[in-house]
């Protein structure tokens, strides 16, 4: 197994005509994800990429029966978006957009914690099931399926520890960018509990950076509740307090949320932390004996 | 974005909230006519910086006098102040904001922020306001009065009643609070703040709730719908290589070490900083080109990157997702050409086309060293940097 998504899952996509819709749709069917067609308003009836383009979402789930949906859509419609799908009864739904105001996302995720849809994202690479379903922006090729979970709040640095798995052997049973904005769709807690759950995890790569305090909230959930090994890496060790680096989500303020309490955390909770980003392989090695 | 405490106070203004209509004076001669248009005999004459703790660096007076007001703005103005806040350098004061003196008999403090853990907007308040507030947070968690509202339903009345009697406040001052506090809430909303922060809210010796000071500091993924914030940013408040970073979509923030790096996306940038740490270097920026790095743009990253003098090597590590890894090494090369470089060059090139990118650098005459892996990379580029710090 793996988690969230399959070869089986049927995945449209938002913003489907669109030019990043149009690259990264027809990426996803080269690596053989299951798409079952996409949404541009006005362009209902149309074919592109040789599937069916829908006006609404509603539409597009009663003719296709898709599982999941991607969203590509501009920011300032993406608030629209999520809930135009979580209202169409799409189960799982992962926005790759960033910079979506943070007051819309406030909205966008108590709607879809109501309706019970799965969201991730914004702002993330997306989720991706190594050899049989990729959603998202992330690169197909370094993937391996494997035993490795691998949970993360930033972009290239999830592709780090997919190419260090991948150079040891072990592989991915799943890789899922939670997004670094301050309102995610998923938390860390959503996705460790998955692969604690998931029969092809062996152990799990978590990687988190400095802001909010996730990282603390997911170490008090993996010391009670998670048997499998965890490796950590957390980023922004030398990054100055009040200074906001790039990502919403990682700017330290009043002593709050810094690497070391989050690495201390992590420590406490039994889980190996590595301080080099280059150590995630090694300390999988480490632990688990491979 | 932060705002200024005078635009913060335009906006509480607008929204009918209780505020003292000051001049923002930018010039002595400006600060001294203010005090006889606003009339009365004593004024609190302010600098403008986006940094808390001005009263403490001497940023704050009561004048009694237009000539005092003067005096004060020509000591500030063009001048930098430099708060706990601040850097060493501080920040540039272009305005002074002159306001009438309120006379005060209790100081509160009240403050909403976005919640991340609970996903809420948040409002706090305290009867300890003033300087002090931080450490009666850190101290005295149970000081600080805390109202959630709910996204779907927005603030209540209730909500803002509850706050007031906890606060000890009675009488039309709980009438006047609940308003206050309805009215920060609408224009939170309404204008996507991230933050909002009165401290001190003060009560007037005549009974009367008063924001003395205001914070306001606006999601920047909004700024595309409110045009009129927009137009209140104060780019000399920002560091003048970081404003122009912005202008190329690049996310660059200056720190004070000699290896400057360049790197795709927030987390490997600060990944990367960490690690030339490790190495015993010291990082001379962070600068994030972008999930979808063009050549274009890592040409102009890197010219910024130049621009820092105390640079003595640079680090150029790119994971290639969806970006080509050629393409990022002949957008080094472009720049290198354009501007001359003669500070070691360290790059990292994995993912998309990296052999094809690795060759291109290799073939090229220039100072350019290769890394085989992230560690290599921060070896070499502390090595070429001059060693351990």
């Amino acid at each position: 197994m793996s988690i969230l998504v399959n070869k089986n899952t049927r995945v449209m996509c938002q913003g489907f005509t669109g030019s990043q819709g149009t690259f990264h749709s027809e990426q996803a069917i080269q690596y053989g994800t299951k798409m079952v067609g996409g949404v541009t308003p006005g362009k209902g009836g149309q074919t592109h990429l040789d599937l069916p383009v829908f006006d609404t979402v509603r539409e597009a789930y009663e003719e296709t029966q898709a599982d999941a949906s991607v969203i590509y859509v501009p920011a300032p419609f993406c608030k629209e978006s999520i809930l135009e799908a979580a209202d169409a009864g799409i189960k799982l739904i992962v926005c790759i957009t960033e910079g979506i105001p943070t007051l819309d996302m406030l909205l966008a995720k108590e709607r879809c914690d109501q309706i019970g849809a799965r969201l991730i994202g914004p702002n993330c690479p997306g989720v991706i099931t190594p050899g049989e379903c990729k959603i998202g922006i992330m690169p197909g090729h370094i993937h391996l399926p494997g035993k490795v979970g691998i949970v993360s709040r930033s972009g290239t640095l999830t592709y780090e520890a997919v190419k260090q798995t991948t150079d040891h052997g072990f592989g991915q049973s799943s890789c899922v960018g939670i997004g670094g904005d301050p309102i995610p769709g998923s938390n860390f807690i959503d996705i460790l509990e998955m692969y604690e759950a998931d029969d092809q995890t062996e152990a799990i790569v978590m990687i988190g950076e400095i802001g909010g305090t996730a990282e603390e909230e997911a170490a008090g959930y993996i010391k009670t509740n998670v048997s499998k090994p965890v490796v950590a890496y957390i980023a922004g060790v030398t990054a100055p307090p009040g200074k906001r680096m790039g990502h919403a989500g990682a700017i330290i303020s009043g002593g709050k949320g810094t690497a070391d309490e989050k690495f201390e955390a992590l420590n406490d909770a039994g889980v190996k932390t590595v301080r080099s980003l280059a150590e995630i392989g090694a300390g999988l090695s480490e632990i688990t004996g491979w | 974005m932060n705002l200024h405490e005078y635009q913060a106070k335009q906006l509480f203004a607008e929204y009918g909230l209780p505020v003292s209509l000051g001049i923002a004076a930018d010039t002595a001669k400006a600060a001294g006519e203010a005090t006889t248009e606003l009339g009365g005999s004593k004024w609190v004459v302010k600098a403008q910086v986006h940094a808390g703790g001005r009263g403490k660096a001497g940023g704050v007076a009561l004048v009694e006098s237009a000539k005092e007001a003067e005096e004060f703005a020509a000591k500030w103005l063009g001048n930098n102040l430099v708060t706990y806040q601040t850097d060493a350098n501080g920040q540039p004061v272009n305005k002074i904001l002159v306001e009438p003196c309120i006379d005060i008999k209790e100081e509160l403090y009240l403050g909403a922020v976005v919640d991340r853990a609970s996903r809420r907007i948040v409002f706090m308040a305290s009867i300890e306001g003033g300087v002090e507030i931080e450490k009666v947070a850190a101290e005295t968690p149970e000081k600080i009065l805390k109202a959630t509202i709910d996204p779907m339903i927005g603030a209540t009345a209730y909500q803002g009643r509850d706050l007031a009697f906890r606060l000890g406040l009675s009488g039309d001052l709980v009438k006047q609070f609940t308003q206050l506090f309805l009215g920060l809430a609408k224009l939170f909303v309404e204008l996507d703040l991230s933050l909002l922060e009165i401290n001190p809210l003060v009560v007037t010796d005549s009974g009367n709730i008063h924001c003395l000071d205001g914070k306001i500091n606006v999601d920047g993924n909004a700024l595309y719908r409110l045009p009129k914030l927009k137009s209140m940013h104060d780019p000399s408040q920002e560091d003048e290589r970081e404003a122009k970073a912005a202008e190329w979509d690049l996310n660059y923030v200056a720190l004070d070490g000699n290896i400057g790096c360049m790197v795709n996306g927030a987390g490997l940038a600060m990944g990367t900083m960490d690690i030339v740490k490790l190495y015993g270097g010291s990082p001379a920026n962070f600068l994030d080109v972008g999930g979808g790095a063009t050549k274009e743009r890592v040409s102009e990253a890197f010219k910024l990157i130049l621009s820092d003098r105390s640079v003595s090597a640079v680090l150029v590590n790119i994971f290639g997702g969806i970006v080509r890894c050629d393409l990022i090494a002949e957008g080094v090369l472009g720049a290198v050409e354009d501007v001359g470089v003669d500070v070691p060059v360290v790059v990292r090139l994995e993912g998309n086309n990296a052999e094809i990118g690795k060759e291109v650098l290799e073939k090229s005459s220039l100072n350019i060293i290769t890394a085989n892996s992230l560690a290599d990379a921060a070896e070499r580029v502390v090595e070429a940097a001059g060693g351990m710090k």
